[in-house]
Formats: C-alpha cells, sequence, structure tokens
C-alpha cells in the first residue's frame, strides 16, 4: 500500500482559517450593507471555505489536475443550471393562465327515423 | 501448464490516483453527489426566487445553533486527518482514537439536527406548510438539511466500519484516506447548506 509523498499541510492553521471564515459569515448577516452586497460576500465566503476544505483536508491540491478538474466539473454545471433557470425565475412575468369558456356545442339531436 | 498461464498480470495502475482505484471510484462517487446537491439547491434557489413571501430564515431559524453545527463538523474533518496522520506514522492506537472523535462529532451534529428539527415542527413547521410564510420554505428546508443529514447518517456508520476494520489492521492508510474524502465531502456540502438555507 502506498502512501502519500508530498508534506502535510498546517491543518491546525486551515482549521483556524475555515473558523475564522465562518465567524466573518455570521457577522456579515448583521453587517450594514445592501441585501445584494451581502449575498455576494456570503456565496464568495462559503465558496472559499469549500475550496480550502477540497485543497487542504481532501488532499485535492496535492492530486493531478484532472482529478480537480472532475471534482470542479459539478461546480461548473450546477453554475451554469442557475443561469438556464433565471429567464424562467421572474415572478412578474407570470401571467396566469386564463380559464377557457367551454365552447358551445349543439345538442346531440338525436334521429330517429 | 502453458507458460502464458503461470505469468502474473501486473494490475493496471489508476491513471489519476496511482495510490488506490478505490480513491478514483470514492472521486467519481463525490462527484455524482455533488450533482445531486447542486440540483437541490438550484432548485432551492429557483422556487424560493419565484415566491413572494419567503420567510427571512434568521428570524425563523436561527443561526446560533447552526453555526456552532458549522464550527463542528470543521473540528471533525481536522479529527478525520489528524487520524490519517496518525496512521501515516503508524500509530493504530491515535488513529482508531481520531477516528472515535469524528465519529463523535457527526452523532453530535445528527443529535443537533434532531434538536432543531424537533423545535421547528413545534412551531408548526412541517414539510407541507409553516405559520412563517411559503410552504415551500418547509418543504425545501426538510428536504436539504434531511438530504445531508442522511449522508451524515451514512459518514457516522462508515466511520464505524472504519474504526473496526483498522483496528483490526485490515485496513490500511489508502482506505481510512477514502473514507476521509467522504466525510470531508459532507462537512463542504453542509458549508454550502449553512449559507444557502441559513444566512442568504
Amino acid at each position: 500500500m502506498s502512501q502519500e509523498t508530498h508534506a502535510e499541510p498546517n491543518y491546525l492553521g486551515v482549521i483556524m482559517i475555515l473558523t475564522a471564515l465562518t465567524l466573518i459569515e455570521v457577522a456579515v448577516v448583521f453587517a450594514p450593507l445592501p441585501k445584494f452586497s451581502i449575498g455576494i460576500l456570503l456565496v464568495g465566503l462559503a465558496l472559499t471555505k469549500a475550496i480550502i476544505v477540497a485543497a487542504y483536508f481532501m488532499h485535492l491540491k496535492f492530486e493531478k489536475r484532472t482529478l480537480a478538474l472532475i471534482a470542479a466539473t459539478p461546480l461548473v454545471l450546477c453554475t451554469l443550471l442557475m443561469f438556464a433557470l433565471l429567464p424562467d425565475n421572474n415572478p412578474k412575468k407570470y401571467v396566469p393562465p386564463v380559464p377557457q369558456k367551454p365552447v358551445a356545442t349543439e345538442a346531440p339531436t338525436a334521429e330517429h327515423s | 501448464m502453458s507458460h502464458a498461464a503461470t505469468m502474473e498480470v501486473e494490475p493496471a495502475e489508476s491513471p489519476l490516483t496511482p495510490e488506490s482505484w478505490g480513491k478514483l471510484g470514492m472521486w467519481i462517487f463525490l462527484a455524482a453527489d455533488a450533482m445531486s446537491f447542486g440540483g437541490l439547491l438550484a432548485g432551492y434557489g429557483a422556487l424560493r426566487y419565484v415566491s413572494p413571501n419567503w420567510p427571512n430564515p434568521l428570524h425563523t431559524l436561527g443561526i446560533n445553533l447552526t453555526a456552532f453545527m458549522t464550527f463542528l463538523l470543521i473540528v471533525s474533518s481536522f479529527t478525520m486527518v489528524k487520524a490519517l496522520s496518525a496512521r501515516r506514522h503508524g500509530d493504530l492506537g491515535k488513529t482508531r482514537l481520531y477516528l472515535v472523535l469524528t465519529m463523535m462529532g457527526g452523532a453530535s451534529f445528527l443529535g443537533m439536527q434532531a434538536f432543531e428539527w424537533t423545535h421547528l415542527i413545534s412551531e408548526g413547521m412541517t414539510i407541507s406548510g409553516n405559520p412563517f410564510g411559503s410552504a415551500l420554505f418547509g418543504s425545501t428546508f426538510f428536504i436539504l438539511t434531511g438530504f445531508h443529514g442522511c449522508h451524515v447518517l451514512a459518514g457516522v456508520l462508515y466511520l464505524g466500519v472504519t474504526v473496526l476494520m483498522s483496528g483490526r489492521g485490515r485496513w490500511g492508510y489508502n482506505e481510512i484516506e477514502i473514507t476521509g474524502l467522504y466525510w470531508h465531502f459532507v462537512d463542504l456540502i453542509w458549508i454550502l447548506v449553512f449559507t444557502f438555507v441559513y444566512l442568504l
């Protein structure tokens, strides 16, 4: 069984950075900033934390680049999905279907011969 | 017996993870699983955007407990890498200790999630409706956090198997690393769920 040859990252440093970023996230929520800026900051912080976990805890930084590309594919596809859904997401554009009047049909006449 | 039949066939090496095929298998599984979570999160975003009366998660869910749960998972990821590090140095006792600590972190997370769910259900929030606003708020919350919770439960069980197998010396560094990949993924997904469901 082979073992990895790269040097161990400073895991204590990594966990401290992740904890600090979590605290910043909680602080950003209550910051007197526009809602849009808070959203951008929170998504940025979450992605940074996710990348740190993947790079250092999951050792992706020390793996072959192709493996990192495989791991990043879902993120790219899901981002595309979000944008693909955007045009349908505008509630102002939503027009409720108009109920159709029943088409008047002639009463069936019984033919007696 | 012919010469060809007695020849030993060298197993082909995994092209991306020379250490083991299992590691590549786990990465491919995680990529597929990430798509599941990605689809759920994209659906959550779309439903939330079109719902005019979406409640403010900060006021309805609260973030004190979940921020602590996030910290707990980060710490459990730390104990997981320490277990791997101990196995690398051949210290089986410490490996087992750190693996058990990781399991305890996961089990505590599940306990806190159960507490949170019970509290919200007692306030009238269910998968089909809630007193705070859009019914989809409860539906998406329980589906997303429930799906993640199932992953944590599976992770705790997987860690239990790893403790048993590594204790007997049947699983070595590579197998523990593969367990770790799954556990860190659960942590990574929670980081995103915490942001999208609780903070935004």
